[in-house]
């Protein structure tokens, strides 16, 4: 390298959104192309963000090639803004994107990015969910090979994986998979819905708001169209179920802290060692209380 | 009672970044920063490393990834990548002549003479690995002088610029096929992504920019006995490579600068003629012209290139690529045969990256798990599964 080469001091001017025009226009194009065919893993060229693969790189890459002045972004990560990966992204989101407003408030927000939750709040079509995927293919857990996968989309070859759902109710009476689960879009493609619960799949299902699905590493981008059909994979006798939350009395838990019973809720330990459970959605939460007049609800 | 989930997040970023920076500077008083010329040069194996594995050949920055990663290769490559993010591709480089690289060290294990002969340059190959004690109380003016005394005592010599490769020798003997031409374009991993099946072209420039650990795991397995390459090195050349450009006025190749460079072609053994196996052979994977089928049997040339100084990359590179043009070609045998076994995971910015996310909270996923299995075992029946939950969710 030349020797009297210096360090350019001031490299801090990254572009409007970190990644240079070219790369967030083909993040466009993928978007649109995975629009058009629903559920289907479009490829792109994913580039390398500043946060580790995985962190939500590739959820990233759609928020940032969709976002422009005038947005208002929320970032969440397992129901909450303030979680750590959240509030690392939202910083890097106000860092490369200026006269972007971001907020915590599910219903004031344009461009919901989320790891492994959909909000509680019904989503408008002003809206634009975007999820970070680990893994955006439902045929992994049957078939390791990527080309194989495939071959058995284009084929609509969904049979493995129906027969290991079969297989999983021999062996233990019940269907074993508890998020990530497969989910057929439009009667064709079958997705990995990114790891959200099971309690959230009914909401991919005819949603009014764009659901973007992000793998950065497997350099992958899918959707599920407003208004689309989405079921997920079941059998005529041994309907699809999401998570449990039933007392041992048969009551429905409540969360300790807004008293909703209509929400996925986070099992914790408090200090007495007692089991207790709240909101997953801490928007939807504070909503609740400050809906209540900020009366904290007795637990139930 | 407050959000009791995971509050706190930016405070807490915060102070772990605060934390690892007393780290790096936890020599206190006495401390004194290191300088980028110093990682650069003295740490110069580690720089390329990084330039390498961060697919961007620029040394300087690559010291500062080191100096700021406090030494970790893979935080350091993945810095360089996700700068690299930033920067729009401005032109495609034409085919460069590798013959052309201004040689610091280049060897050949098939043949004791090659033209121009052997150059074992800087090298640990030799040196016995007994601890150098003299070093740890290294003083600055020994330290100073070693270079000088070093370019003092090397003999005036008509080493010519350029040294001829050794390939182009059993090429011209006809024991390997004639060097084919491009038939497409190079595939840019950078733009495309990979579906298989993927040109040569595209195996080759995963592995120039993939982590030295992992490629050599691959590589080692076909080396024991998963696979089959039995490589010679014909010859492994390190050194600058001038890199030529098309003038932006007149359009005529003109060198824009240099790269440090390591090249490692291997020899394997000779196919059978006639065999679908016979270089020659036209399937998706290749992209040269290799010679025509119903020749002599000839030799098999596995190639491996990178960034930097990194010999064990380099040869790692080689055999895998002779490996994978082998799967590609009769279908894969071995896990190093598999062009997406090897290609899908020697990334080390993606795999450590990956491995690195199962730190971030997964409570709404765990939840879901222990739903599964509550629902499993009370169906499994028994007053005994009953019992039993109450340890399952400690």
């Amino acid at each position: 390298m030349n020797p009297g080469y210096e360090l350019p001091q001031n490299e801090a001017g990254y572009s409007f959104g970190f990644l240079d025009e070219y790369a967030k226009r083909e993040v466009r194009r993928t978007v649109l192309k995975a629009i058009c065919i629903p559920g289907y893993q479009t490829p792109y060229a994913s580039r390398e963000m500043p946060m580790g693969r995985g962190f939500g790189t590739g959820g990233l890459q759609v928020t940032l090639s969709l976002v422009g002045p005038g947005d208002t972004v929320k970032v969440i990560d397992q129901g909450a803004d303030d979680s750590v990966n959240a509030v690392n992204l939202r910083k890097f989101i106000e860092l490369t994107c200026p006269h972007v407003d971001t907020t915590e408030h599910t219903r004031d927000a344009t461009l919901i990015q989320s790891r492994h939750r959909v909000p509680e709040m019904p989503l408008t079509e002003a809206q634009v969910l975007v999820l970070q995927v680990p893994y955006p293919d439902p045929l992994v857990v049957v078939e390791p090979s990527e080309a194989r996968r495939k071959t058995m989309h284009g084929e609509g070859d969904y049979s493995r994986l129906l027969t290991k759902l079969y297989e999983d109710i021999v062996q233990f009476d019940e269907i074993t998979i508890s998020h990530r689960y497969p989910t057929r879009i439009n009667g064709h493609y079958v997705i990995d819905p990114s790891p959200i619960p099971r309690y959230d799949v009914p909401q991919l299902h005819q949603n009014r708001a764009l659901i973007l699905l992000g793998a950065g590493r497997e350099k992958k981008i899918y959707a599920v169209p407003p208004y689309s059909q989405a079921d997920p994979l079941a059998f005529d006798d041994v309907p699809f179920r999401t998570e449990d939350f039933t007392d041992e009395y048969g009551r429905r838990r409540a969360c300790a802290r807004c008293g909703a019973i209509d929400s996925f809720l986070d099992e914790l330990i408090d200090d007495d060692g007692a089991r207790i459970w709240q909101c997953s959605d801490s928007d939807y939460c504070n909503e609740r209380l400050a809906a209540a007049g900020k009366q904290e609800v007795a637990r139930a | 009672m407050g959000y009791v989930a995971i509050k706190g997040g930016g405070r807490a970023i915060e102070g772990a970044a605060g934390a690892a920076e007393a780290l790096r500077a936890a020599e206190g008083e006495d401390g004194r920063p290191l300088t980028l010329a110093a990682i650069e040069h003295q740490l110069r194996l580690l720089t390329s490393r990084v330039v390498s594995e961060g697919g961007l050949y620029h040394p300087r920055l690559a010291a500062l990834a080191l100096k700021q990663m406090q030494g970790d290769t893979l935080e350091a490559a993945f810095a360089l990548r996700a700068y690299r993010s930033t920067k729009p591709r401005l032109l495609e480089t034409p085919v460069q002549d590798t013959g052309r690289m201004r040689l610091i060290r280049r060897i050949s294990s098939a043949f004791k003479d090659i033209p121009d002969g052997q150059m074992l340059g800087p090298t640990f190959d030799y040196a016995l690995r007994l601890m150098r004690f003299d070093l740890a109380g290294e003083s600055p003016e020994t330290f100073r002088g070693i270079a000088r005394r070093f370019l003092s005592q090397v003999p005036e010599t008509d080493l010519p610029d350029t040294f001829p490769k050794v390939v182009d020798a059993l090429r011209a003997e006809g024991l390997l096929p004639p060097a084919g031409q491009p038939r497409e374009p190079a595939f840019d991993i950078t733009r495309e992504p990979l579906v298989f099946p993927v040109p040569r072209s595209a195996a080759l420039a995963t592995m120039a920019r993939a982590e030295t650990g992992s490629l050599l795991a691959i590589a080692y397995s076909n080396m024991r006995g998963y696979g089959d390459v039995h490589p010679t090195i014909a010859e492994l050349r390190v050194g600058s490579l001038p890199v030529m450009l098309p003038h932006p006025v007149t359009g005529e190749p003109t060198e824009a600068g240099e790269v440090l460079m390591t090249e490692c072609e291997v020899v394997a053994m000779y196919e059978e003629q006639g065999s679908s196996s016979v270089a020659g052979g036209r399937k998706p994977g290749a992209t040269e012209d290799e010679g025509e089928s119903g020749g002599p049997p000839v030799f098999t040339l596995g190639y491996g290139a990178c960034f930097g100084h990194n010999e064990t990359k380099a040869i790692s590179m080689a055999i895998l690529d002779r490996a994978l043009q082998k799967g590609m070609r009769d279908g894969p045998s071995n896990p190093s045969e598999d062009p997406e076994f090897v290609l899908l995971h020697v990334d080390g910015v993606d795999s450590m990256g990956f491995a690195n996310h199962y730190k971030m909270p997964h409570y709404v996923t765990f939840q879901s798990d222990m739903d599964r299995l509550r629902t499993t075992r009370t169906k499994a029946g028994g007053k005994a599964a009953g019992r039993n939950d109450e340890g399952v969710q400690s």
